[in-house]
């Protein structure tokens, strides 16, 4: 705050937070929830016209630990800033550190609303940089093209239903949360896992899909359209719903291309810029699918976006699990230097093992043995060079650098992150807006933090 | 890949086989580390980053495996040979054109052209990057309309080169993208922002600048934007040290990820 008062002698609620030398003598307020009706009475006291309010990095409707800095003028905001890196882990320093393989583990935790498409990306980057691309398996192709579809959904589930919660709408968020339920158990029968997999590995998946997957996902995905039905029913028609969403956070195709905005938020400005489409991996151009725009460049537009982009997932994923019923095949690829050595299968003990590996490895070829040996401990190495792989994540272009120097370890693994992106467009969605405002307009960016701060 | 870990492994335990200096220069030293590159038509010449000695980090220490001897070169991919192919050598064209017009020169402000993995790379000296993205942005034959980002890579062993900023850009009109490199030595890291061309670039340099050190001049607000204000050094340096403390678990200890024995 620029205007400089003496600070009142007894102010019960002013605290001591001294930022900088300028804001020596600037009355400050704490506020947890509750009530702000004493606060607001005293900064009506102090003659406080412009207020900074700190939302965040606490706080339910910001996605995670997302700051955001309001310059308020009463209810009007009229200047916003979002604050970022109170999640920071460094997970691209960490990356550095493990073998190719290993990475796939870390980076499917930076964005953990859309686990698998960190997995995808980094996995087709080191192809690329091995020179293997096209030597990985169809079936294996399939198998990334389905889990990221269903993945595409969940994402788009927790966009929608979370951004119902914060309006109050709590039906939206049960409705969708419940919808979500029945993919993460798709997900964990596929993958072992609901979150954080670690499946899509370089070469190809860890695992095929196991005895009756295909059939538990066509079910999922009939239950997944039954209940997406319902959130429409929901909300489409929904006049609260409506009067809250229309004209927030409105950001056209020249706000969006300036600022790199990419996905729903630059779909819903009528741009059909789709990865999928521009620069296909995985077999994407094989698939029958639209790209859904919109001509409503605003939190309305970009909410029913998602719901159709929805319907176009389930669309690709029911092609892809016809062809996983027609093509059996390996789902890693040959090389024995590269592919993961084996297949693995709950064992006696309940951990993952697979039996017949171990009898050839320890029976049978001493070849075999010195392979699992080497790939495990030390790893495969990576022709030295850069690469840059972007695929269509639910919130936008997720592009990933990666640069080798020849060894067992990424030298630089870098991942732009669609929503460490998109999120520098809050201030220009909020400003001039009401403070309730800035949650839809947020929500509709559908930041996730683990991807923003890494 | 481990044949050529044999080969070296055996020359190093021959006796009297040659010192290992006579190795780090030998050609079949070279040539096996450059193995590592996969073979491209048009790209011969390649750049050489780092030569590493040894194996599993041991150092002066009675190594008995025979891996002390092992030499390693480390080669980027360097310039490329025109053709480049594709729509490489229409991009570089008009960009060429255009330098050459405004009086810069394509020379002068591109160092090199990198084209490979089916992407292209060029190298741009820094005082004309600015130029140099505006071209690409608003040409119409070029329009690389959409700044993906920036992201740093630090070569310490590439003395007077030390940071690297990597710019991706993308042209939706064309649907291409490629990629620009800018090299500043550590001593002197600062590079014109490109956030008058691409404001979409503020958090990422903003991010550089916190990982990397690398001063994005003219920047509207270069601040930390993942680490805290307050922080020191920064953390993606090959220098910073990745942290962390030994973990003991069933009796024996691990040590952090930095201290392991290493393969590289």
């Amino acid at each position: 705050m620029s205007t400089t008062r003496p600070a009142p002698h007894h102010s019960p609620r002013a605290t001591g937070h001294v930022v900088d030398d300028e804001t020596t003598g600037v009355p400050s307020f704490e506020a947890s929830g509750g009530d702000w009706s004493e606060i607001a009475e005293e900064a009506a006291r102090l003659g406080e016209e412009r207020i900074v309010v700190n939302m965040g990095p606490q706080h339910p409707s910001t996605h995670g630990v997302l700051r955001l800095m309001l310059e308020i003028d009463g209810e009007t905001v009229t200047e916003a800033r979002a604050g970022i890196g109170y999640l920071h882990t460094g997970i691209e320093k960490n990356m550095e550190f493990r073998t190719w393989t290993q990475g796939v583990t870390f980076c499917t935790r930076m964005d953990y609303v859309a686990p698998l498409f960190q997995e995808a990306a980094y996995c087709l980057a080191v192809e690329k940089l091995l020179g293997i691309t096209d030597d990985v398996p169809e079936r294996a192709n399939v198998i990334r093209v389905l889990l990221m579809e269903l993945n595409r959904i969940t994402s788009h589930l927790v966009c929608v239903a979370t951004g119902g919660n914060e309006l109050g709408a709590t039906t939206i968020m049960t409705v969708g949360f419940t919808a979500r339920e029945e993919l993460l158990k798709i997900f964990e029968l596929i993958t072992g896992l609901r979150m954080n997999h670690a499946f899509i590995r370089p070469g190809g998946v860890a695992q095929d899909v196991p005895a009756g997957g295909i059939e538990a996902t066509r079910e999922a995905l009939t239950n997944v359209e039954h209940y997406l039905r319902q959130l429409e029913d929901l909300m489409l028609a929904n006049p609260i719903l409506q009067l809250r969403l229309k004209g927030v956070g409105h950001l056209n195709l020249a706000g969006a291309m300036a600022l790199g905005v990419t996905g729903p938020i630059l779909r819903s400005t009528g741009l059909p810029y789709d990865v999928r489409k521009t620069a296909p991996y995985c077999g994407y151009e094989t698939y029958d699918f639209d790209v859904p725009t919109s001509d409503e460049p605003d939190a309305w537009g970009r909410l029913v976006l998602r719901l159709e982009e929805m319907y176009q997932s389930i669309k690709i994923a029911r092609q892809a699990l016809d062809r996983l019923e027609k093509n059996p095949g390996p789902v890693m690829v040959e090389d024995k230097k590269i592919a993961w050595p084996a297949q693995l299968a709950i064992g006696s003990d309940g951990m993952g093992n697979s039996l017949a590996h171990i009898k050839e490895i320890m029976g049978t070829s001493m070849e075999a043995l010195i392979h699992h040996f080497k790939l495990v401990t030390e790893g495969f190495r990576v022709p030295a060079g850069q690469v840059w792989q972007t695929v269509e994540h639910p919130r936008g272009e997720l592009g990933v650098h990666l640069v080798s120097d020849g060894g067992t370890r990424p030298y630089r693994a870098h991942f732009r992150d669609p929503s460490f992106n998109n999120l520098q467009a809050t201030s220009i969605m909020c400003e001039g807006g009401q403070v309730a405002d800035v949650v839809v307009a947020v929500a509709s960016i559908d930041p996730v933090l683990g991807g923003v701060d890494r | 890949m481990s044949d050529d870990v044999k080969k070296d492994a055996d020359q190093a335990t021959k006796p009297g086989d040659g010192s290992l200096e006579a190795q780090a220069t030998s050609e079949a030293a070279l040539e096996s580390g450059s193995q590592n590159v996969p073979a491209a038509g048009a790209r011969t010449p390649l750049d050489l980053v780092d030569v590493r000695r040894g194996m599993f980090g041991a150092h002066g220490s009675g190594d008995t495996s025979g891996y002390g001897g092992l030499v390693t070169t480390v080669l980027l991919p360097g310039p490329s040979e025109r053709p480049y192919g594709g729509w490489f050598d229409e991009v570089v064209d008009i960009l060429a054109e255009l330098l050459d017009a405004s009086g810069t020169g394509f020379g002068n402000a591109v160092e090199s052209v990198v084209v490979d993995r089916g992407e292209l790379t060029l190298t741009i000296a820094r005082e004309h990057l600015v130029e140099v993205v505006q071209h690409l942005r608003d040409d119409q034959d070029l329009r690389f309309e959409l700044g993906l980002g920036v992201s740093g890579v630090h070569y310490p062993h590439d003395e007077g080169r030390e940071l690297h900023a990597v710019y991706h850009l993308t042209s939706v009109t064309h649907s291409r993208s490629l990629r620009l490199e800018v090299a500043v030595p550590e001593s002197d890291p600062h590079i014109p922002s490109t956030t008058g061309v691409y404001p979409g670039h503020d958090w990422h340099e903003r991010e550089t600048f916190d990982f990397f050190g690398i001063i994005f001049d003219g920047h509207p607000g270069l601040a930390r934007i993942e680490m805290p204000d307050d922080w020191p050094g920064h953390p993606q340096r090959k220098d910073y040290p990745l942290g962390g403390i030994p973990v003991e678990y069933k009796g024996a200890t691990v040590p952090p990820a930095d201290q392991r024995r290493s393969y590289t």
